[in-house]
Parts: C-alpha cells; structure tokens; sequence
C-alpha cells in the first residue's frame, strides 16, 4: 500500500528581549545558574508578575509577517503540571485568546514549486528552567535562570506531507523571526525548538491517522532524520497488523535513536483556567500600526529583490535572502567590488564552505566584506586567475592579511607577459611532440578541444599563474601555424 | 464525585487524601459541583465569557532589568542547594 505522510509543527521560538516575559531579571544566555532568577520567576509568595510590552511587540512582528490577524485582546491562562523546573506548578501561557490568530507562511521546494502552510495561532508564554540531570547524590540539579523566558509558541496546521516540507517550513520560519530581529535563532543554545507531530495514512484517504509526537528537536537534520524514522516505524508497525498508540517520544540526534517517553492516556490533564494574577492585555490599532512601521524586509520580499536588482537566480537570491546576515555581507561585497554575480558565487561558494567546516557564524567569518571585494576586484582585472584567486581566499582566511598584500607577498600575479608566455608555450610544445603529432593529424572539430591538453604542462610551468585567455590566444596562434 | 475521582483530582494536586476521609470529600466537592450546577442553567448565549472579575486591563511594563542576582538569599530558603543549583528528587522522563 501506498502511505502518505502527514505532519504539523509547533515551534517554540525564544523571543530576543532583555529581560523576561514576567520579571524585569535578565535573559542574557550563559550566566552562571541562578543568579538571572528572582523572586518572581521563583515563584516567591506575594510576587505579582508584569507582562513586558516588548514580549508583545515581538509577537504582533511575527503576527503581521505572516499576514495573521493580531489578538487585540489576548488572556493568560493556567496550565497546570508538576515538574521541578516550573516553580510556579503552572505555566502562564496563552489558549482560547492568542495574540496572533490565523495566518500562512510560503515555504519554497527543492522542485522550484510553492506551498503555503497554513499557521492555526502563535501565543505568548514562558520558558521553564532547566533540569541537569548529573547525580548530585541520587539528586537533580535545577537552574531556573531560563524560567520566564518569553517564547511565542507558533502552531501550525496538519499541511505538510514530507519530511523536505517540515525542514523548508522550520527554516522558512527561522528565516522569518531572525530576519525580524524578534529571536537570535541559536539553535544550538535552545532559541528555537520544534516539536514533531506526525502520522500516516493510505494516500488518497481523507482520516487522519493516530499521530505521535515528537518533542524538543533543536537541529533541521534533527528533525529530518527523526521524520524518516518514524514514518517508517508507524508504516511498519501498522503493515504488520498492529497500530500506532498516541504517545509523546524523544529522539536522541546523536545516537538516532527514538523512545516513547509517555502515552497520552496517562497523560496530563493541564486544568486550563485564566490567570487571576493578570488582566486581560488590550492592544489597539495605533499600536498595531506603530509595530508595521518598525517590521524590515522580510526574506520573501529581500529574495524577489535579489531577482530584479542583481538579476540573480530565483534559487541564488533565496539562498542569500534567507537570512538577514547573509544578506547584507551579500549586498555589502557586491556594492564594493561592484559585481553581484562573482560576489553571489564567492559568498555560496568558498565563504558559506569555510563557514560551515567551522561551524562559524557569517558575521564572525575571517575574510570580511572589505576583504571579499578586494579579492574580486583582482579577479575582475585579470591580475589573478580563479584558481589563485581560491588559494589568496584560503590564505586571506587563515589570517595573512587581505588580497593585495598576499598576492605580492607570494607572487601569484597572474603572468600578462606575451613575450614570456610565447617563450614558455614553445618550450612545452617542443617537449611533448606526441601530444603535437596527435594534434596535427585531428578532425578540424575536435582541435579545439584536443588543445587543451597543453594547458595542463603551461600552467605547470607558470606555477598556474598564467593568464588563461591569452595563453589560449598564443597557443591556439602557434598551433595553427604548424597546421 | 467518585473515590476514584478523588484518587485522581489528588493526584493532579499532588495532595494526600487519607483514605478514612476520601468519602466525605467527595461529598465535599460532589456540592460544590452541584451549586456550579445550578449556576450553569443560566442563560448565557451570547454573554462573553469573562477573563477576569476586574473590568480593567494589563498594564506593560517596559523591557530594562530591574532585578539583581539574591541567590546567595534565596538558596539559603532551600532544602538543598549545590554548585548554585537547587536539588531535587532525581528528575525522570
């Protein structure tokens, strides 16, 4: 039977504030443990929380960037459970009235095709603290520096069908929040974490299947990875005649391996109801209004861009408008070195190559904007030929100072010197009389091609410092002579 | 309300209900219920529901800290606190 995969998403998206969704305590990532949780996040008798206006601002970004309707009066409510790193015993989040309601985010196909995901709410609420699971004598460690952390937790309907889908819906949204500047987008530190819910069906039925839900994934190929297993566990589990339970798993990224971490029939029972503590937060046109004046480019809008203004590819200028960073190193190089097209090919190419082996963050890459333009502009005059112009790059990155200065320090300026390259030309044709011989007795048509064969030894000689065009313009010159 | 009921309301609660008084708490609560009832066979179509009894709304407050580290207070509140941490019965998934 053929199975048909369905998924849906909800995102837990750390907004970028100064201080928490209920507290004025810090939010600063890696302070030492507990000295960012005060009386409030504590949960401390007679503590009142006070809801940060930025914490709105923030998600009523997100809400017009998705073209969403914006709660103009949003309530916080109660979600009751026990756990140690949630002193309060519930959780302030948001249910019946979210401050963003519907909306639909495009995401973009390896296939050149589009697909809108339809978004059913985003609310506000706060982060809980962090159990450290070491032994401390039979005992749990807990920092609640993160308690309080705002989040908007982001749902998005049942519309994706593939894992591809997934992974192009979470990094479309992580192009939007930290294209909004509303969160960093540090996978690595929690900024951004996904839960997974996913089920099958027999393609062309309508019922959904019983879905399980995968919580806490904190990396794209993460997620891919945990999609593929687990469509492949509930087609197998239901092919061999039995049938998925609806449950909560974890899956470990590192070992690839998923569990059941509870089953909802055990499973809690929140007890919503709305929060005495806070009032309902009312939030009018003006302030609407004053939010869309603050909203940048988004990625979309800076891709069609990209299109029309440095005639890019379609894929190109998706990729460099994907997320802001990237797009202005983009914008800044080309502006500098005035050619958009070897500027796109150097930042897709060697940079985001040299920043990825290193897991190094575009805007702390070695070769800056400056450093990128100057190389082009020698490539551009012919002082350097593509390939040295690799070896100057991993040279500029290595820290030996910008183009200019290495090219005349190592000497690799490209050879323009007619009289010395005919001289060089000669010798290598004097020294390979087969390869000549060969040459001599081709079909006119495969001449061209068959010339190329000498370019090998040239650039050999030359230390690959030749310059290209010319010295096919003297070698094709000499060649023909001897016809 | 059942003794079962009970067993679970208590166990949501994380409070210990002596088994001698599980049948008059659920007699307890069972009136309760019965009062919320009666007040449920009022008319309410078309009544928004009310969030708070307050009819008032939230104030914001602007985003700057305003809280310094206590921990050092705070910890000393603690059964038991190590490497700044509190601990607590072992956490299992």
């Amino acid at each position: 039977m053929e199975w048909e995969t369905v998924i849906g998403l909800e995102v837990h998206v750390q907004l970028a504030t100064t201080t928490k969704i209920f507290s004025g305590a810090s939010t600063a990532f890696g302070a030492e443990p507990n000295t960012q949780a005060c009386a409030i996040d504590l949960a401390m008798p007679g503590t009142l929380p006070v809801p940060n206006e930025q914490a709105f601002r923030y998600a009523v970004m997100f809400g017009l960037a998705i073209d969403a309707e914006i709660g103009k009066r949003s309530v916080f409510e109660r979600k009751n459970y026990f756990y140690p790193d949630l002193p309060k015993g519930y959780q302030t989040t948001q249910l019946e009235s979210p401050i963003v309601g519907p909306g639909h985010v495009e995401i973009q196909l390896a296939d050149g095709s589009t697909k809108s995901i339809r978004i059913h709410h985003a609310h506000l609420e706060e982060d809980a603290g962090k159990s450290l699971h070491e032994d401390f004598h039979g005992m749990s460690g807990i920092d609640l520096n993160r308690a309080g952390t705002p989040l908007i937790e982001i749902v998005s309907e049942p519309d994706m069908r593939s894992a591809e889908e997934a992974v192009a819906f979470a990094r479309k949204l992580h192009s939007i929040v930290t294209s909004l500047g509303i969160c960093d987008g540090e996978m690595s530190q929690g900024s951004m974490r996904f839960d997974v819910n996913i089920s099958v069906r027999p393609k062309g039925t309508e019922e959904f299947g019983t879905r399980t839900e995968t919580k806490n994934l904190n990396s794209f190929k993460f997620m891919e990875d945990c999609i593929a297993l687990e469509v492949e566990r509930q087609i197998d589990l239901i092919e061999d005649g039995g049938s998925v339970i609806q449950e909560t798993r974890l899956y470990n990224g590192d070992t690839k391996v998923a569990r059941s971490m509870r089953s909802k029939e055990e499973a809690n029972d929140y007890r919503y109801f709305p929060c005495p503590d806070l009032l309902p937060v009312e939030i009018d046109d003006e302030f609407i209004e004053a939010v869309r004046q603050t909203l940048p480019e988004l990625p979309d809008a800076r891709q069609q861009r990209f299109v029309e203004q440095y005639k890019l590819s379609e894929y190109d200028a998706g990729i460099l408008a994907a997320d802001s960073a990237t797009a202005h190193y983009f914008e800044s190089t080309t502006e500098k070195c005035g050619d958009a097209k070897l500027a796109a090919n150097w930042v897709m190419g060697e940079v985001s190559a040299h920043l990825n082996a290193e897991e190094k963050d575009i805007t702390s890459s070695p070769v800056n904007t400056d450093m990128l333009a100057g190389l082009i502009a020698r490539i551009k005059d012919n002082t350097i030929s593509n390939k040295i112009a690799k070896q100057v790059f991993e040279d500029m990155w290595q820290g030996e100072g910008d183009a200019d200065a290495i090219i005349e320090a190592k000497g690799l300026k490209q050879m323009s010197d007619t009289g010395e390259l005919e001289k060089i030309v000669d010798e290598v044709i004097a020294a390979n009389q087969a390869m000549l011989e060969d040459w001599l007795a081709s079909e006119p048509d495969k001449r061209k091609k068959k010339m190329g064969g000498f370019m090998g030894p040239i650039m050999k000689a030359t230390k690959g410092q030749a310059n290209p065009g010319l010295v096919n313009q003297i070698l094709a010159k000499k060649l023909n002579s001897m016809l | 309300m059942d003794r079962s009921d009970i067993a679970k309301l208590a166990e949501l609660a994380r409070i210990e209900i002596a088994d001698s008084t599980v049948d008059e708490v659920a007699k307890s609560i069972t009136d309760v219920l019965t009062l919320v009832d009666q007040l449920q066979a009022a008319d309410t179509d078309g009544i928004a529901p009310m969030a708070h009894p307050l009819d008032a709304t939230q104030r914001l407050r602007a985003d700057v800290v305003t809280e310094s580290n206590r921990r050092e207070d705070f910890q000393a509140l603690a059964p038991a606190a190590e490497q700044g941490l509190y601990l607590v019965p072992k956490v299992i998934d």
